[in-house]
């Protein structure tokens, strides 16, 4: 492949354009990602500047915020995900034509952020939807929007036609739209959003790389630093895991008592 | 600039509207001790905890016994001309077992505002609704009850407003389990 690129590298510098039809289809898609326009809470600010003239969203082909999910590639969850707004988002990702992306934006739509020991934020909209780029910030600066629409125009580029699920003859499928029960969210009776206990643990993988979490951890031989991602858990379920969180069990949320030095 | 302190308005609501003002707690005396010791002694800062537990119910403001709270509601608005309720909201004393009730009033003329409290026991939490003849505390008063559990008879739409219909329990009372990973020691603690 990368024999290939470079023999077409070589031949656009000499004005012969040649190219295989992933690489013309995966320019098509990752040139126009339009986003849904669809703001939570206060990352929508950093969304909206963004794709202002300052920021100008344009120069990546993302600058068209389409009002109807029908006309949308990509979804950015810019915000708070609050447990009542949950379903309405799952519903506009399941209205959204394929192929469609999600880019997590900021701390409270990757996990809760501040809000996460709160009784009515969803613990990462994760939970629900297949994410492709996580963005990390309280609200993240639009460079960092940036960077993950441009991570996620990297991801666009890999995809194959034979492999991409889109392509093929299944059809698209609905993820299942949370209902409230009387402790939190519920997916087919199970309660999907359980206080206490490990943080919870995404069913979902991004549909680049095939959307159902095995349960196992994926690529071990990569060094983790993420207690959660460490091999060591044992999971319960899909999208929980069994007993106490490493951090808990070392007592690492809590200010640690200043230690007693003998001088 | 209409300002009315509340000395001036329990002075009012006992010559006007005679009985509404609920009883003076047992407790009060001693309250007023503990909170003359600090003044007197100002720039030597008590221990905390020194002198005895703080009793959170002491309160300078008009406090109305909670069947009252529609009279005395009508006779702010419609006698002493404040006609803006700004907020109407609850706070819960576990320890004590009470709910109070906070109003708070604004004059359009200017000035600061107002409030009356009334306070009702956790268990039984019921004050009669205002929202039929002042239909701006309909939402306040869906909010108290979401968030605290206090019931308003008399209010024509008494349901849900941040939560959703199905849920169960009063976030914002003190006893709602609380969430999260960092707690689970605590609660086998206790």
């Amino acid at each position: 492949m990368s024999e290939d690129s470079e023999i077409q590298f070589e031949l656009e510098k000499q004005g012969v354009f040649v190219s295989t039809i992933n690489r013309f289809y995966n320019w098509g898609r990752r040139s126009s990602v339009w986003p849904l326009a669809f703001g939570l809470a206060c990352c929508a600010i950093e969304m909206m500047a963004t794709g202002l003239s300052r920021y100008d969203l344009a120069r990546f082909g993302a600058e068209m915020f389409r009002a109807s999910p029908r006309q949308a590639d990509l979804m950015i969850v810019a915000g708070t995900v609050t447990k009542k707004m949950a379903p309405q988002v799952v519903r506009l990702y399941n209205q959204m034509p394929e192929p469609r992306y999600v880019i997590s934006m900021g701390a409270c739509a990757t996990s809760g952020g501040p809000f996460r020991d709160g009784y009515n934020v969803l613990r990462g909209i994760d939970l629900f939807l297949p994410v492709d780029v996580y963005i990390p910030g309280c609200p993240p600066r639009p460079e960092a929007l940036l960077h993950a629409i441009m991570t996620l125009q990297s991801q666009i580029d890999d995809q194959k036609l034979n492999r991409v699920r889109w392509y093929g003859k299944t059809e698209a499928k609905d993820f299942p739209v949370p209902t409230f029960g009387k402790q939190g969210l519920k997916i087919d009776g199970r309660l999907i959003d359980p206080v206490g206990g490990l943080p919870l643990i995404s069913p979902y993988n991004s549909p680049l790389a095939g959307e159902q979490r095995s349960g196992r951890i994926e690529h071990p031989e990569l060094a983790r630093f993420f207690p959660i991602m460490d091999d060591t858990v044992e999971l319960e379920g899909p999208n929980k895991a069994v007993g106490i969180a490493p951090e808990i069990a070392i007592d690492d949320l809590r200010k640690r008592k200043p230690e007693v030095t003998s001088a | 600039m209409p300002s009315m302190s509340a000395e001036e308005l329990k002075e009012r609501l006992t010559r006007d509207l005679p009985g509404a003002l609920a009883p003076a707690r047992a407790k009060a005396e001693h309250v007023t001790n503990g909170s003359a010791a600090p003044q007197t002694d100002p720039p030597a800062k008590p221990k905390k905890g020194a002198e005895g537990p703080v009793d959170l119910l002491a309160t300078n403001d008009a406090i109305v016994l909670s069947e009252r709270i529609p009279d005395v509601v009508r006779y702010v608005r419609d006698t002493l001309g404040y006609t803006f309720l700004t907020d109407l909201t609850a706070v819960d004393y576990m320890a004590d077992g009470l709910i109070e009730l906070i109003y708070r009033f604004l004059h359009l003329d200017g000035g600061p505002t107002m409030a009356i409290k009334t306070r009702v026991p956790r268990d039984r939490a019921v004050v009669p609704s205002i929202t039929p003849f002042w239909p701006g505390a309909d939402l306040q008063e869906r909010e108290a009850y979401d968030m605290y559990g206090v019931d308003f008879p008399g209010h024509p739409n008494l349901v849900r407003v941040y939560m959703w219909d199905e849920f169960e329990g009063f976030p914002m009372r003190k006893d709602f389990p609380r969430q999260g990973d960092k707690y689970i020691e605590e609660e086998d603690e206790a």
